[in-house]
């Protein structure tokens, strides 16, 4: 942990330490529960993370106040391991591996309802979206088209698939 | 009047209903629907990437024969494509510069800077034929069947390509009011089915199907409509599902928009091919009177 009157640098804006590491203590990190302190700091802000979301996003993830409304309007959010808004925050602290390695952005159906409701603007759908790229791009498969059974792939409207695999798929 | 339209490929297999009853009620209101040329696969989904591109190649090449083929307006059936097309329609309005990209790597292609309406076919129904005229063309009209309309996500999100204002919903209810059924508003009508998820993560798709069937249900509607496959199989196709794992107390009966329309234009089971729907649907038909068969097979 940091000293309290250590300031942190993240894009450009200067912030006591305590400010970045109180709200902290409410995410739901992997392997870490509650009230556990997480260090940020300037060694652990991936500032080339920061930067690539915000780029294939074409967002800037800086204007995200923490309100909630997108987990309250997402219809995916009762199974998702990270609320939307906890992903947002951790976005903007450069939390490269937690943000990559929560399925959050795998269980969003691209509703657009998140970015429809957004008081601040975000278009959401397109943050998860890079999210989703940044770990497809390293030739991760979350789905295996070869196995999915056969009776399912005879069911399935196209459609169903082809999505699917578009969002899912590298 | 002839109009050109884009079916997409679950039309022409699984939503076989959804597409045949529109093209028997269009020739039925003397409306030549012509079905573009060479069409491939929109995508399915719009790509949200700033630096993919490729993926909107796709729809672009529709709208691109949409072009050379001569029509102002494409219509579109699926709710999926429709978004697909109307968003990477935009962008090649909008985007000056993906735009460029885009047409320097379709070289082969005429130039499009989104020279074509794309327009779903409920807005062709409003704007183009008119519900006037529809109403005047309905033979077996809903009786006030309390019917609920199902929007999903494409028809409405984002904003930009909405076929109605936000927070309009209408124009489903005024379909169904032309063809003389009492639309039911529902709180759940523009909540996401779970889409693709069904496949990936069908726990939290299925959570959220029994969400809207009881929203529905519990709102009064007999039956709910909409104009997507992938929402139908998701609505319709999982419901068995849903009741006998208690998510839902009853089945509701889901058709496409199309099939009531070819239904109230009078044109039989051969048009509305109610023999691909989930069992219930036809008997329900039946019980209101409609000249339904259920042992017809195509």
């Amino acid at each position: 942990m940091l000293p309290e009157t250590a300031p942190v640098r993240a894009c450009g804006l200067v912030y006591p330490a305590r400010a970045l590491t109180e709200p902290l203590c409410f995410l739901n990190v992997k392997g870490k529960r509650k009230n556990m302190p997480i260090e940020i700091s300037e060694k652990t802000i991936k500032h080339e993370f920061i930067e690539k979301v915000s780029q294939l996003s074409g967002q800037d993830i800086f204007k995200c106040f923490q309100c909630g409304t997108c987990g309250g309007a997402c219809p995916m959010s009762g199974q998702m391991e990270t609320l939307p808004r906890r992903i947002m925050r951790m976005a903007q602290l450069g939390m490269e591996e937690n943000v990559s390695g929560s399925e959050t952005s795998f269980t969003c159906a691209s509703c657009h309802t998140c970015s429809a409701n957004c008081p601040r603007g975000i278009d959401l759908a397109r943050v998860m979206e890079a999210v989703r790229l940044l770990t497809l791009r390293k030739n991760v498969n979350k789905i295996n088209p070869s196995k999915v059974p056969a009776e399912t792939v005879r069911e399935l409207p196209q459609i169903a698939l082809v999505s699917c695999f578009r969002k899912l798929t590298s | 009047m002839k109009v050109s339209y884009y079916p997409g490929c679950t039309l022409k297999t699984k939503a076989k209903n959804l597409e045949d009853a529109a093209v028997s009620s269009m020739a039925a209101l003397g409306v030549d629907f012509q079905e573009l040329q060479r069409w491939n696969c929109c995508g399915a989904v719009h790509s949200l990437a700033d630096d993919d591109l490729i993926h909107h190649v796709a729809p672009v090449r529709d709208l691109v024969r949409a072009m050379d083929q001569g029509s102002r307006q494409v219509v579109t059936l699926c709710s999926m494509c429709y978004n697909t097309l109307a968003r990477a329609n935009l962008l090649m309005r909008n985007d000056e510069v993906k735009r460029k990209t885009i047409n320097d790597f379709m070289s082969e292609e005429t130039d499009y800077h989104g020279e074509v309406e794309v327009v779903h076919f409920l807005n062709f129904l409003r704007d183009t034929v008119g519900w006037d005229t529809l109403r005047s063309r309905v033979k077996a009209s809903l009786n006030g069947m309390k019917v609920a309309s199902y929007y999903g996500c494409t028809l409405v999100r984002p904003a930009d390509v909405a076929i109605e204002p936000a927070g309009g919903g209408k124009v489903m209810n005024e379909f169904i009011d032309a063809l003389g059924g009492s639309p039911v508003d529902f709180a759940a009508s523009t909540v996401c089915c779970g889409s693709y998820q069904i496949l990936a993560h069908p726990e939290a798709a299925l959570e959220v199907i029994g969400r809207i069937i009881e929203s529905a249900s519990s709102a009064g509607a007999e039956a709910l409509i909409l104009s997507c496959p992938l929402c139908e199989y998701n609505l319709a196709k999982k419901q068995a599902e849903l009741v006998s794992s208690g998510k839902i107390s009853k089945k509701l009966p889901v058709y496409y928009f199309t099939q009531l329309l070819a239904i109230a234009l009078g044109l039989g089971p051969e048009a509305s091919r109610l023999d691909l729907n989930e069992a219930g649907s036809v008997e329900f038909l039946k019980a209101k009177n409609f000249p339904v068969e259920s042992g017809a097979r195509a």
